[in-house]
């Protein structure tokens, strides 16, 4: 399966996120050579998502390194890389194991440019699949992005399906800023039309994918399709759900959530991560701020509980559904 | 180099200097061979030692040992001057290089211009020895900026502060230093090599490990350059490791040697020796510079809480401009005209690194929103925009948008 014809065509295909993660890397490989991949058994095995599938065959494992297993190693070694004029690409196998790279992402991938005064800018996108819902052991379902979006000089993004996926890899790979992609893993498999000959929409910028006339709903990755199922179960009561994806998580792009929050006066912000202090706290802050005399309610969040991401068999309980968004919805409705 | 890679114990193999390392406990002294190709007193000795080694030394003319030596004291006299400017309120801080003049200036002498190098925060003679101006390096120390040199014109990244880190970036610079083919070319100005500095406080960090497995499995032209300086702050170097730290590099499948560290010609010759290791795709080399930090960890150190003054005194016989002034007064002729032109030149130097600092501008508030980013980030330019706005409020203009709102939140 290619995107490209046998006459190098464009071919308009329905594609996973993971296999149009995999059309966008090569794309980025096929273009600059300078763009490398690096990580734990992304080799041979393609990732344990798959998402690097047949990369180290086409583009030789100069440029798609099965890296020792060791994250800050990962992240280390990507920023001399960068250093060199590199553009390397990392993936981190699961969310809860970025941890050990955190001091190099912190304290040096989002402070170099800054500390060389511009003279080293950073092009390293980090992919990180995150978030819950593969009844998975621990570690391996969490939702760190606030901890990385609260960072300066790091860029967080995050697509919630497969032609977002394809060109916000790309557009990520192209930033001389770091960026951490942060991968609806949960959602992987989902499939979407996609045309490679399309104008692709900017990276930092949310979107409205569901238009809306009653309440405002703030999701980013694996909340997207939620929301959207929510809306749909909303719309058969005769509630107007409109759903915009955030997409990007810094910078953020709130123009869109504003502009329906004018309209709407009611916002709800979905996100799998702990409430407190999450993502969702920033954006009712800002539109409490912007929009105080369009609310007719206060803004409510809806997300994870403040505790450790529990145990498989309860983490349909933990993690935010239909039900508690909608529950959300028709408390801001009655407000 | 293949000779001093196996961790050869000192019976037999040649002269090991009897000097304070021996005193620092089994775990760093130990019975490690320490390369030392002239004495204490100044005497040139190379019997026993590696004949790649031995050749890099014999190669350096009269010339550039007393550059070697101009170097060290130039280094010096600018850290003396840095300590004084901290002392009387012109820096925050400085982490003085006393002591390790032959480990810096050696180590740093054995590079080529196109090779690399990633300093900790105390790798002042090594930058200075790279075209550094040491007014670059006291701007990041006086506030001013995270330091002021041209990476790219030097080969001297920024200074680390977080302890082991620039180990990693060294060895992925020097990943694409393999991926550029300018490893193994056999063109001399081309084949190049990156030096990693640590010292023995950050050997037991993990990222240091993880440089190291990097490095080995991918043969990266890297040379890591540990400065033993026996002491990480107040902990002694035992406290780090309970083998040589040289030996280390074994476990992990590569070459280590240690050396003496007040030794510049020592130093030289085995970094070089490393360093062209590295060039020609030989793959990563451990040289331990066993040296002492003769002043406090920085100016805000009181070493006289943890350490006896009788092993300072014990390493200050061993200082290495006194050994290496010896050495050319002896055996090469060199005289008072040389060392007074020297000093002078130093005096020089330190008058012009004061003016320069004390000439040094604050940084115009708004720069700090500089370089967050290296492309435009909304919420970095907001913000830079209120806090126009709020200091032209401050100021008495009439600004109706003025400093409205959350600092550019509602932007």
């Amino acid at each position: 399966m290619s995107a490209i014809g046998p006459d190098g065509e464009p071919v308009v295909e329905r594609v996973s996120i993971a296999r149009a993660l995999n059309l966008g890397l090569r794309a980025a490989m096929e273009r600059e050579p300078k763009v490398l991949v690096m990580g734990e058994d992304i080799g041979a095995l393609g990732g344990v998502f798959r998402v690097t599938e047949g990369l180290a065959k086409d583009f030789g494992e100069e440029r798609v390194v099965d890296t020792p297993l060791a994250e800050a190693g990962i992240i280390g070694t990507a920023i001399g890389l960068a250093m060199r004029g590199y553009r390397p690409v990392c993936e981190i196998q699961f969310d809860g194991f970025v941890f050990p790279a955190y001091d190099q992402i912190v304290t040096q991938l989002a402070k170099m440019t800054h500390r060389s005064r511009g003279a080293m800018p950073m092009p390293v996108v980090i992919r990180i699949p995150f978030g819950g819902g593969i009844g998975a052991v621990e570690h391996h379902s969490e939702s760190p992005e606030v901890l990385f979006a609260h960072t300066t000089g790091l860029r967080c993004v995050t697509p919630s399906n497969a032609v977002d996926a394809y060109w916000m890899i790309q557009q990520a790979i192209d930033s001389p800023d770091p960026v951490i992609f942060f991968e609806p893993k949960r959602h992987y498999w989902d499939k979407a039309e996609l045309d490679p000959a399309a104008e692709p929409y900017p990276l930092h910028r949310s979107r409205v994918v569901r238009p809306g006339t009653d309440v405002t709903v703030v999701a980013y990755g694996p909340t997207v399709p939620l929301a959207l199922r929510a809306a749909d179960a909303a719309a058969e009561e005769g509630r107007s759900l409109e759903v915009v994806d955030l997409r990007t998580l810094s910078p953020l792009d709130l123009a869109p959530v504003e502009e329906s929050v004018r309209r709407t006066g009611r916002l709800v912000v979905a996100h799998e991560a702990p409430v407190f202090l999450g993502l969702g706290a920033e954006v009712a802050a800002r539109v409490t701020e912007s929009c105080f005399y369009s609310l007719e309610a206060p803004v409510l969040r809806v997300g994870g509980f403040s505790v450790p991401y529990p145990a498989a068999r309860l983490e349909d309980e933990y993690l935010p559904d239909a039900d508690r968004l909608l529950e959300a919805v028709d408390r801001v409705l009655d407000t | 180099m293949t000779s001093s890679t196996t961790g050869r114990t000192s019976a037999g193999a040649g002269p090991t200097p009897t000097g304070p390392e021996q005193g620092t406990g089994p775990g760093t002294g130990g019975a490690l061979h320490v390369v030392q190709l002239l004495t204490p007193d100044g005497r040139r000795a190379d019997a026993g030692e590696d004949p790649e080694v031995v050749a890099h030394a014999a190669a350096l003319t009269p010339e550039d040992l007393r550059g070697m030596y101009r170097d060290m004291a130039l280094a010096r006299r600018a850290d003396t001057e840095a300590t004084a400017l901290q002392r009387q309120g012109e820096l925050g801080l400085w982490a003085s290089l006393l002591g390790q003049e032959a480990a810096q200036v050696g180590s740093a002498r054995a590079t080529e211009p196109q090779d690399r190098v990633f300093p900790t925060y105390r790798e002042h003679a090594v930058a200075m020895v790279r075209g550094v101006d040491p007014a670059d390096i006291l701007s990041l120390f006086r506030g001013v900026d995270r330091g002021g040199w041209d990476v790219a014109a030097t080969g001297v990244s920024p200074y680390a502060l977080v302890i082991g880190t620039q180990t990693l970036h060294a060895t992925g610079y020097a990943m694409g230093v393999q991926r550029d083919g300018a490893v193994g070319t056999g063109d001399a100005g081309r084949d190049a090599c990156v030096l990693a500095y640590f010292g023995d406080g950050a050997s037991s960090q993990g990222d240091v490990s993880e440089a190291f497995v990097f490095a080995t499995a991918f043969q990266a032209p890297v040379v890591f350059v540990c400065q033993n300086n026996q002491w990480a702050i107040s902990v002694p170097a035992e406290r780090q490791t309970r083998v040589p730290i040289a030996q280390r590099a074994s476990g992990f499948g590569f070459p280590g040697v240690r050396v003496d560290g007040n030794d510049v010609i020592a130093c030289y010759a085995v970094v070089r020796a490393a360093a062209e290791r590295a060039r020609a795709g030989q793959g990563p080399t451990l040289v331990e510079a066993f040296t002492y930090r003769m002043g406090a960890h920085t100016t805000s150190d009181d070493p006289g809480r943890y350490r006896p003054s009788v092993e300072v005194e014990q390493w200050r016989a061993r200082d290495p401009l006194t050994r290496l002034e010896a050495h050319l007064r002896r055996d090469h002729g060199t005289g008072d005209d040389f060392f007074a032109e020297v000093a002078r030149d130093g005096d020089a130097l330190a008058a012009k690194l004061r003016r320069d600092v004390l000439e040094m501008p604050d940084p115009e508030p708004s720069t700090m929103f500089d370089h967050a980013y290296a492309a435009e980030h909304p919420q970095v330019e907001a913000e830079r925009a209120w806090y126009a706005r709020y200091v032209a409020g401050l100021e008495g203009e009439d600004v109706a948008e003025g400093g409205a709102g959350t600092q550019g939140g509602a932007a």
